[in-house]
């Protein structure tokens, strides 16, 4: 539909509330109790029945591969899959082909986006800390942040010499920009495939224990007091970080951390038949440190939930568990797999809105989209209950790599706007 | 043979996919080929006209070996594909190689893989019976069957209750994770001990006794069971050097005399003497080595045998 005409959402849930949302050019022009509201006669009517309506979500954490891996996942079907997912925005890694080392590649990424998706949803790209995400010599950030780049991580090959963590903090502090860190110890987690553990020792496969990803949390900390510069930390897997993020927070740092929908509902069982499309960096941990996660969750240790989507495509997967690629795709899952925490009471929905929204919006200074008058209508309808089979039919990815595929899923985005335009 | 085939399996995978019962048939089955591979003429026509894939992607001399002896003494044609041979090394996919294989009719494919899981890989996917001569660190499973059968002969049949203490590299070792998973379920009570950065992660939860001190494991043990040190394990902070390795985990007859009088040594091969057990050792009465060896051949051909004559296969004779 054009902006111009004006679009009436009857009988959506807003808060717990049905709810009527009149929408004007593209704004949210009044939203009041179902029946509240008044329809003017042009309007286009949609009646969501019943189904949940969110404020367009943020995942501050995805793969879209381009430039250089497209037969994964470009940056047009990566934001048609976020759309489908309930994301208005999505923050790109820069572990591209070439990397996101340099302001040509930040612009192709833009310009890609605004060709393919020129209403939304929006794609911030994150900038290499490191150039090549060689760990050795920093990226030029000044560069990078001017061509629009909304954060520096070495996601994806963690940065192990620690004096260069250092400078990247305190240099990207000077542009305004926070160090997203993927916490990895690369000599602990050497040559390993999945979480060490009885699982990994059973199957023969080497493991990498927890110890890898929480040295780098314990470092992380400790330089961002030591230099009182904020820090990010990635896709957080296992108790033993959690407890030192705890320690952090307590000590009022400038510490905030992300987990992802995969760590509250998986373990590291999902390997065993040696799964390639459950196998990912961090690994799938054990079951207690899944209890952990959730419960961490409740408690607001985590600033917001990442999908991590990292697309592969069907033949990279469909190998050997040791020859097989890192990495499961998330966004289109990623909320009806929250969803489900909401109604098991681990958070509420308005804890749900918080950690796919406001934390990365806060954290990284993105705007947020919120369902009042005077706002971009930047609308979700999420319906709780529609069941859907997760596969290459259903999926807009281009890889549909996953371990919930073939699996009956509860809860699906059925409506999205963005601007007062839908998009799905 | 005259032996109705009760294996249920296409493939042989994983120790697991055995009970007693099935293990118990495929030795008995064995034992009539250890006796015919006593004789003169050492073929059957068993199995003429089948055809066994030999798909070795890791360095193997005697497990192909043995599966080749195995075959050909049943009358199977036996064709070998190495690595270095295979489309593998020009990048052709497991999937790509296996679906290959496949396409040719093969009967059997026996598979060798440096990746634990790719014989479990192959079995999915492919029609045919997969027999898994070792993956990675997960399994090898005719091992285990053979080192059974070898036990067997030496111990009567009898296996409840008997102590086997496994010495060496558990973690690297698919030998040993089959040997536990298969002795433990026919009775026998399986101790390990190695060096603790050898150890597999998670070992507390093994059907095992994990031991610390060398002496104290080998108490009243009715076989040891040595395993060969690969010398890449010294890279990467595993292990000091060799001659620490020898001095500490080498099996001698002074610390052999602490088991059971008449104690077995058992080894899979290649052995590394004086550095996995002494000379003296590899070449006593008490040592199994040779007969294990000489047990391969025979349980192969009873687990070819089974594959290709479960649900009532044709046989030629």
């Amino acid at each position: 539909m054009s902006e111009a005409t004006a679009l009436f959402i009857k009988n959506a849930r807003l808060q717990g509330e049905a709810t009527d949302i009149l929408v004007q050019e593209g704004i949210i022009a009044a939203v009041g109790k179902k029946g509240s509201v008044e329809c003017p006669g042009d309007a286009e009517q949609y009646d969501a029945g019943g189904a949940l309506a969110l404020p367009s979500l943020i995942d501050a954490h995805v793969h879209l591969r381009e430039p250089g891996f497209e037969w994964k996942e470009d940056i047009a079907s990566g934001l048609t899959a976020a759309s489908f997912g309930g994301f208005g925005a999505v923050m790109a890694m820069g572990n591209t082909n070439p990397v996101n080392d340099k302001a040509a590649v930040t612009c192709l990424m833009l310009d890609k986006a605004k060709a393919s998706h020129p209403h939304g949803p929006k794609l911030y790209p994150i900038g290499a800390l490191t150039v090549g995400l060689g760990g050795e010599q920093l990226a030029p950030l000044r560069e990078l942040a001017d061509a629009g780049c909304v954060a520096f991580s070495n996601d994806g090959k963690p940065v192990a010499n620690s004096e260069i963590f250092r400078r990247g903090m305190e240099y990207a502090g000077m542009w305004d920009r926070t160090v997203i860190d993927h916490c990895e110890d690369p000599f602990l987690s050497a040559k390993s495939h999945m979480n060490e553990g009885p699982v990994s020792g059973r199957m023969g496969v080497r493991g990498q224990p927890t110890t890898a990803e929480a040295l780098h949390v314990a470092r992380d900390i400790l330089l961002s007091e030591y230099l009182d510069i904020p820090v990010h930390l990635a896709h957080i897997s296992c108790r033993q970080s959690v407890e030192l993020i705890i320690w952090a927070k307590n000590r009022g740092l400038k510490v905030t951390a992300e987990t992802c929908p995969h760590f509250l509902h998986f373990d590291e069982t999902l390997l065993n038949g040696y799964n390639t499309n459950a196998k990912i960096n961090p690994p799938l941990r054990s079951a207690k440190d899944v209890a952990y996660l959730r419960k961490a969750l409740t408690d607001g240790v985590f600033d917001m939930l990442v999908t991590d989507h990292a697309p592969h495509a069907a033949h990279e997967k469909e190998t050997a568990l040791d020859e097989a690629p890192q990495g499961i795709i998330g966004l289109e899952t990623a909320l009806p797999l929250t969803w489900k925490l909401v109604e098991e009471g681990i958070i509420d929905e308005k804890k749900l809105i918080a950690l796919w929204k406001d934390g990365p919006a806060g954290i990284f200074k993105l705007p947020a989209a919120a369902i009042k008058q005077g706002n971009a209508a930047d609308i979700v309808l999420f319906d709780p209950d529609m069941e859907w089979e997760v596969g290459p039919e259903t999926l807009h990815s281009k890889s549909f790599n996953t371990p919930l595929l073939g699996q009956t899923l509860k809860g699906k985005v059925s409506r999205h706007w963005l601007g007062g335009r839908r998009i799905v | 043979m005259e032996n109705t085939c009760i294996w249920p399996h296409k493939d042989y995978i994983d120790v697991n996919q055995l009970t007693p019962e099935l293990a118990n048939y495929l030795m008995d089955l064995a034992e009539q080929f250890r006796q015919v591979n006593n004789r003169q003429v050492k073929k059957v026509p068993t199995l003429r006209g089948r055809s066994v894939v030999l798909f070795f992607s890791e360095d193997s001399t005697r497990t192909r070996t043995s599966f080749d002896m195995a075959g050909k003494r049943l009358s199977c044609d036996t064709f070998a594909l190495g690595k270095s041979g295979s489309s593998l090394n020009k990048g052709e996919s497991l999937k790509d190689t296996a679906l290959t294989l496949q396409a040719m009719n093969p009967d059997v494919i026996v598979i060798r893989h440096s990746s634990s899981g790719a014989p479990k890989f192959l079995a999915d996917r492919l029609g045919c019976s997969i027999i898994n001569a070792g993956d990675g660190w997960h399994g090898h499973p005719t091992q285990a069957l053979l080192d059974l059968f070898t036990l067997r002969r030496r111990w009567n049949g009898e296996f409840k209750d008997k102590e086997l203490l496994i010495v060496g590299d558990i973690a690297h070792s698919r030998v040993a994770r089959s040997n536990v998973d298969l002795l433990t379920m026919m009775g026998v009570k399986v101790h390990i001990f190695g060096p603790s950065t050898l150890m597999p992660a998670g070992v507390e939860t093994w059907p095992v006794t994990v031991h610390k001190k060398f002496k104290e494991a080998l108490e009243g043990k009715d076989a040891i069971m040595c395993l060969r040190l690969q010398q890449e394990r010294m890279r990467g902070g595993l292990l000091p050097d060799l001659s620490e390795y020898s001095n500490t985990f080498c099996l001698t007859p002074e610390l052999l005399r602490l088991a059971k009088p008449g104690c077995l040594v058992m080894h899979p091969g290649p052995i590394m003497r004086g550095m996995d057990l002494s000379a003296e050792i590899a070449d006593s009465v008490e040592s199994t080595i040779l007969e294990q060896v000489n047990a391969g051949v025979a349980t192969r051909m009873a687990l070819l045998m089974a594959l290709c004559t479960r649900n009532g296969q044709e046989i030629s004779e």
